[in-house]
């Protein structure tokens, strides 16, 4: 690092430094690779016990020991997580990147800065306050016309609140990064602010908006308290944005505390089926941030 | 919370869980001593409160009250990870080895929209809402608008003993709304005035009391309030109960014989719950 070669430091410190370091970075590697594993074994005996075709097809989701026997039908709740975060996606990611593209290309300095101030405070509000509001406010307003309120709809009005902060911080971080001759290219060429934007600066940031995106579909597939409180929790299949559904998260902190034996296992299983989804989501957000976006 | 977390939490939840209780095992007659109570989210408050008031009179005691269910209440009494477990219903017969202490009573009770005008409804009209071959408002004397049923999620006592009332079978159940604890099935209701739901009659008054716009209905003809829970007359009422997995001794036998006695009613009335005699 450039801030230390002002120092004279000595080989023993510097070695202790670098013990110091290795040491975090392998307990931070050490805590992530223990969680996998936990899930792993957790899951293992809802895997074999139950099995994943069971997890698949059985006829519906009720897992209490003492009810029917124990059905284990996961899918719904997989659609369920899946619906929400796509629809979250669908609406944030348009309202991200443009009020990026406003914030970096049209707004006076100190609007700009106001803004992303206001973003990073959406983005720090805990999920559990937009939970309530959703519940007080969103739930009964959507109950109004189609009852009964509580539904994939709201769930993704609140997740696209939640997300919508990740999606535009990153962009906005993405453009800043670009090379000002571009935007100079740009204007030399008589183009105005909106085909700079669309047509040369957003091409070009592409890897840095799609990494935000990804992101913020990780944080959407993970959230739980926010959607447990507005999605209505009912294990079916939606068939339309109206329905009510349980989304995997929901499933875990509704049930959690009460499972046992195969119950619990099957709410690991979901957990794990999460974590895998999320890290697919991740690394794919590093492959196309490391993308040559403008080459 | 990213599903790893609570998974983890959950796991450093159970490691704590499990050096409490060896800290008890270990720590025994001399020092601090601790007491480890576990279970149902309803009886959780309760415990908490009477723990306190224990605590003050009782120097050198730590009482440690976690919450995740009567299941788990009676799970962690049976296999003594907790000394005391907390379950907000009565014992079933496979659980006979185990001893319940009945600390309070607490009712069960159904809750409308306060705009809502059905005044009562028979268990006949209540088990065809539930299992949706009543699914409008108009065919119990209401107006014309779809029904809400908000249901309870499983594993939760308010759900079993709704279900033992009504002789529904969970899977009968068709339900457009499924929440967690009674303050998000207030919340529903008062948020949809369409909606029916079940949640404990204690915090139902308070709600209400306090100008939440829900309405508690009579069951068999008996309205729904504490004091019918107290007198015994409401008949979907639940016992909340101390459980242990042998007669009490020391400190577990002391805390019990607290909460059972008069000094506690004061706690029980102000969290609406309903003492034992």
């Amino acid at each position: 690092m450039p801030t230390f070669s002002g120092f004279i430091l000595s080989q023993r410190s510097d070695g202790l430094l670098l013990a110091a370091l290795r040491l975090c970075a392998v307990a931070s590697a050490g805590v992530l690779l223990l969680i996998a594993l936990f899930l792993l074994a957790e899951s293992g005996q809802g895997l074999t016990n139950i099995g994943p075709e069971r997890l698949l097809f059985d006829e519906a989701w009720y897992p209490a020991p003492d009810a029917s026997n124990g059905q284990f039908k996961l899918l719904p709740m997989l659609v369920g997580t899946v619906a929400a975060a796509l629809g979250a996606l669908l609406l944030a990611t348009p309202l991200g990147v443009f009020s990026a593209v406003f914030c970096h290309n049209i707004a006076p300095t100190f609007v700009a800065t106001a803004y992303r101030r206001v973003l990073g405070v959406l983005a720090g509000i805990p999920s559990v306050v937009f939970g309530f509001w959703g519940l007080v406010v969103l739930v009964p307003l959507i109950g109004q016309f189609e009852p009964p309120g509580a539904s994939l709809l709201a769930g993704i009005l609140i997740l696209t609140l939640m997300i919508v902060p990740t999606v535009a911080l990153l962009s906005d971080a993405a453009l800043d990064a670009l090379p000002r001759s571009y935007a100079q290219g740009a204007a030399a060429l008589g183009l105005g602010p909106w085909a700079t934007a669309t047509r040369v600066l957003l091409p070009a940031a592409r890897g840095g908006v799609a990494t935000g995106v990804m992101l913020a579909a990780a944080r959407a597939l993970g959230e739980t308290m926010a959607v447990l409180m507005v999605c209505g929790n009912v294990v079916r299949v939606p068939d339309s944005v109206f329905d009510p559904v349980r989304t995997l998260t929901a499933n875990i902190a509704l049930e959690m505390a009460y499972a046992a034996d195969d119950h619990r296992a099957a709410l690991f299983v979901s957990g794990l089926l999460l974590t895998v989804l999320v890290s697919v989501l991740v690394l794919l957000a590093h492959r196309l941030d490391a993308e040559p976006a403008h080459a | 919370m990213h599903p790893a977390l609570v998974v983890a939490g959950f796991r450093a939840a159970l490691l704590a869980i499990c050096a409490a209780s060896l800290v008890v095992a270990c720590g025994g007659q001399d020092g601090a001593q601790k007491l480890t109570i576990t279970g149902s989210s309803t009886v959780a408050p309760l415990a908490a409160e009477l723990a306190k008031r224990f605590e003050a009179s009782h120097p050198g005691v730590r009482i440690d009250v976690q919450t995740g269910g009567s299941t788990r209440g009676i799970q962690d009494a049976r296999n003594g990870v907790a000394d005391i477990g907390m379950a907000s219903r009565a014992l079933k017969p496979s659980e006979a080895e185990l001893i319940a202490h009945t600390v309070a009573l607490d009712g069960i009770g159904l809750i409308v929209h306060a705009d809502n005008p059905v005044a009562m409804l028979d268990d006949a009209q209540i088990r065809a809402i539930f299992n949706g071959q009543i699914n409008n408002w108009s065919q119990v004397g209401g107006q014309s608008a779809p029904i809400t049923v908000v249901n309870k999620a499983q594993g939760r006592s308010t759900l079993e003993l709704f279900l033992d009332y009504t002789g529904l079978k969970d899977a009968e159940i068709d339900a457009d709304v499924v929440i967690g604890d009674n303050e998000q099935g207030v919340k529903t209701v008062a948020g949809n005035p369409n909606g029916i739901g079940y949640v404990s009659i204690g915090t139902a008054e308070y709600d209400a009391q306090a100008g939440v716009p829900i309405r508690l209905l009579p069951m068999r003809g008996v309205a729904a309030s504490v004091a019918n829970v107290r007198n015994g007359s409401f008949p979907l009422s639940r016992q909340l109960n101390f459980i242990t997995a042998a007669p009490p001794i020391g400190l577990a036998a002391d805390f019990i014989a607290f909460a059972q006695s008069p000094a506690a009613h004061a706690d029980i009335q102000r969290l609406y719950f309903v003492a034992a005699q």
